[in-house]
């Protein structure tokens, strides 16, 4: 069983996000409403995958993927980004940062599935 | 129009309110520094009305929030910068979103909006200035750049173009309470200034901690600024502002005039044919028509006191033309009361699909976390139902659900193996009862294991190993307090909670539940409950000295019964009903009442089918409209009592939990001495 940590502060891309994942199987999810509950869940399990949004109230998902990546006991987790088509520039920013992938919303639940299995395959 | 597009246009004529209000905020404030929030709010707004009218496929008003929508991000990211003529503008396409939404309320045509889209971009590309060529880069470090969103970047050449300082404060919380503390800090810091980034970091932080590098802009002296936020500080860049704002005062002085005294009336001008809204639904909070209700309570309680001063009346000065018109009066009264009554209750009622459509999301999710396939199958959807029940029986529902999910429906090899389809099916089901409705859970699993139910009704002492039920007695037992099983009763996410839960929270509700099973064929839980609480109609009754209020809607008839009538068969009265055996419990006896020994006693028939009952009373007064009150925390463990209630007069009596009296006394006659 792998775990995915989903970061997002809408409630019904989470739902949404969940429910992609769901669709597979050998994935449990852990869902974090904002960076800060991110930052908080982080060290009490081991995660397989993060899936963040950029634009959140507290921390952004770029401060959160810089935070995993220079922190050594995370850096290795592979980082998805799911934001919308607004946030172009901002993925490039997070892919610089060392994010491993990025979705666009609205995404269809197969383009997300593919991304994530191939992401934890690679 | 439908009732969800109803909803749509009054959500739409919300969101237009709300961006005329920030459209308005942003005209007032233009020249002296715009709130950011305000513009991510109009641009939040509109993102909100291209979403909701996509759903509606009303493509018109789509596509012209969604250009809205990329306008204002612009203006968010500090590509265009507002100005009056942005106000207007804006305010102009504000006036074209409103219109095609009343359109779309009158089911009119669909306007074709292509040439206001070519406005729009014409606009933008008027507009979008180039920020002015300050470098970030130059004083702040790569590694923090790298992190910032292009909206915070914009915010941080904003904030050096008006001169701010750029500060970097640097703190180092525990992890558990890290964010209340820096709540507090960043609450600090844009107190005096404007918080730009936050930036988590874990190097050269204890374990157990957690560092925040957070960038601000701000006016304020360093010194101050360490005083008050009260951790190192480094600058990044210094403050000029001091210096120049006088001198950009004077200079936008004048023109900030001009422009706040054209704006309004031009805007006032534009408005007023759209003023009236379409919409004709308001949406209200529940607990107002609670309170409604509650007075027309009060108000049915005055009703009874006219109608016991009329027949005093009679009483004491015969038929006059006085008391007449009292009596006349009295049946308007009454008339009007119950009109007005039966429309409240109907703004109540809601379709019970909605919480269908809830049920059906955790279905689906749960389901994969078991691994079953299921098969989700609705009907009567539309029934409706109040919307306080409705809402107070998702989580009974959801319990019945996973029981369902858990122990009914097998797993797909062993199904295979019985010779049914693979994957299961649960049904809910819906419909109306006279005044109840009924919501069924059904499945097409396994059935309830009997044997082991009566195992483990011996086993807790709930009836005796030599006791002979029926599979309908014994399969009631699953609602018993404390009795789970792990093959019969699931938790829910290991909260210990098993089906007496639902039955106690039913029966709060004036509902109760019932299941039937078949061996392999599956199990269906039926869920009665009154269509409505509020007031009820009650049937006043006496034995011995106390009166009881008894629900008319749990009855079904009343009987006047001889005593010699009353048979004792196996230690059991009945009375034979129209041929039918009729089990009778004495009211007297169950609450240790002292009764009378008349010859002739009154019955009052409840429950339906197998669980019907005849309670004996001594006299029967007739119908009162009672409102229910709790009992309270106190008294609330008592057996046998639904609430209280106000009869007028300020006489106040109890209301009979006729579900608790049946379960009791059927339990009692079986032979279950142990209850």
């Amino acid at each position: 069983m792998k775990t995915i940590l989903i970061v997002e502060d809408s409630a019904t891309t989470r739902a949404l996000i969940r429910a992609v994942i769901d669709e597979l199987s050998g994935y449990e999810t852990v869902e974090a409403s904002s960076g800060f509950e991110a930052l908080k869940i982080l060290p009490q399990q081991q995660y397989d995958l993060i899936i963040t949004d950029i634009n959140m109230p507290d921390i952004n998902g770029l401060e959160l993927i810089n935070f995993v990546r220079n922190n050594p006991r995370y850096s290795h987790l592979p980082i998805i980004i799911v934001s919308t088509e607004r946030s172009e520039e901002d993925k490039k920013r997070g892919m610089a940062l060392g994010a491993s992938a990025y979705v666009t919303k609205p995404f269809k639940s197969v383009e997300l599935q593919e991304i994530i299995e191939k992401t934890l395959a690679s | 129009m439908n009732s969800s597009r109803k909803e749509f246009i009054a959500e739409a004529e919300d969101l237009l309110q709300e961006s005329q209000n920030l459209i308005l905020e942003i005209q007032d404030t233009y020249s002296t520094g715009i709130n950011p929030d305000t513009i991510n709010a109009l641009f939040r707004t509109m993102h909100t009305l291209k979403g909701v009218s996509g759903l509606f496929g009303l493509q018109g008003v789509t596509k012209l929030s969604h250009a809205l929508e990329t306008l204002m991000d612009d203006v968010r990211l500090g590509r265009i910068e507002v100005k009056e003529s942005v106000v207007s503008f804006l305010f102009k396409n504000l006036d074209i979103l409103r219109g095609l939404v009343e359109a779309a309320g009158n089911d009119g045509e669909e306007e074709d909006i292509a040439a206001y889209l070519k406005d729009i971009e014409n606009f933008r590309n008027r507009q979008k200035d180039q920020e002015e060529a300050i470098s970030p880069e130059a004083v702040i470090d790569p590694s923090i750049m790298r992190v910032l969103t292009e909206y915070e970047e914009h915010r941080l050449r904003a904030n050096m173009k008006d001169g701010k300082g750029l500060y970097l404060a640097k703190a180092v919380f525990s992890l558990d309470i890290f964010d209340t503390a820096l709540a507090n800090m960043t609450g600090t810091i844009k107190s005096m200034g404007e918080l730009i980034s936050t930036l988590p970091t874990s190097s050269n932080v204890p374990d157990g901690s957690i560092g925040f590098n957070l960038m601000f802009g701000s006016n304020r002296p360093l010194a101050e600024l360490k005083k008050e936020i009260n951790v190192d500080i480094d600058i990044l860049s210094e403050s000029r502002t001091a210096k120049a704002a006088p001198a950009a005062l004077i200079e936008e002085g004048p023109v900030e005039k001009a422009a706040s005294t054209v704006g309004p009336v031009a805007v006032q001008k534009i408005q007023d044919s759209h003023l009236k809204s379409t919409s004709t639904t308001v949406r209200v909070d529940i607990e107002k028509l609670d309170r409604i209700l509650n007075t027309i309570g009060e108000l049915t309680l005055a009703k009874g006191a006219v109608r016991r001063i009329g027949v005093e009346l009679v009483e004491t000065c015969g038929h006059s033309s006085l008391v007449q018109d009292v009596h006349k009066i009295t049946q308007t009264l009454e008339k009007r009361l119950s009109e007005l009554q039966e429309q409240v209750l109907e703004i109540r009622m809601v379709p019970i699909g909605q919480i269908f459509s809830r049920l059906a999301q955790i279905v689906r999710r749960y389901a994969r976390e078991i691994g079953k396939q299921i098969d989700l199958v609705m009907y009567g959807e539309e029934t409706e139902l109040d919307k306080f029940l409705a809402e107070e029986i998702v989580d009974p529902l959801m319990h019945l659900i996973r029981n369902s999910m858990d122990h009914g429906i097998e797993m797909p090899e062993e199904r295979k193996a019985k010779g049914k389809k693979e994957s299961g099916t649960i049904t809910l089901k819906a419909y109306q009862k006279g005044n109840h409705v009924v919501v069924e859970v059904g499945d097409d699993g396994a059935g309830i294991n009997l044997d082991k139910v009566r195992k483990k009704a011996i086993e807790k002492g709930l009836i005796d190993d030599d006791v002979e039920l029926e599979q309908k007695d014994i399969v009631n037992f699953i609602f018993a307090p404390g009795f789970s099983t792990k093959d019969v009763v699931t938790d829910i996410s290991g909260r210990g909670v098993g089906m007496d839960v639902v039955k106690e929270k039913l029966s709060a509700l004036g509902g109760f539940a019932d299941v039937t099973t078949k061996t392999d064929a599956g199990s269906t839980f039926m869920v009665t409950l009154p269509i409505t609480l509020a007031i009820i109609k009650a049937l006043i009754v006496r034995v011995g000295p106390e009166q009881f209020a008894v629900p008319l809607s749990s009855m079904s008839e009343t009987l006047i019964v001889e005593q010699k009538d009353i048979r004792t068969i196996e230690w059991k009265e009945v009375y034979y009903l129209r041929g039918e055996m009729l089990p009778m419990v004495r009211v007297s006896r169950f609450f240790g009442l002292q009764g009378e020994d008349n010859e002739r006693s009154f019955a009052v028939v409840v429950g339906f089918g197998e669980r019907r009952v005849g309670l004996l009373f001594d006299e029967l007064y007739g119908q009162h409209e009672i409102v229910i009150k709790s009992l309270g925390e106190y008294l609330k463990k008592l057996r046998g009592f639904a609430g209280a209630a106000e009869i007028g007069k300020h006489e106040v009596i109890l209301v009979l939990d006729i579900e608790a009296l049946i379960d009791e006394s059927l339990f009692r006659q079986k032979g279950a001495v142990h209850v």
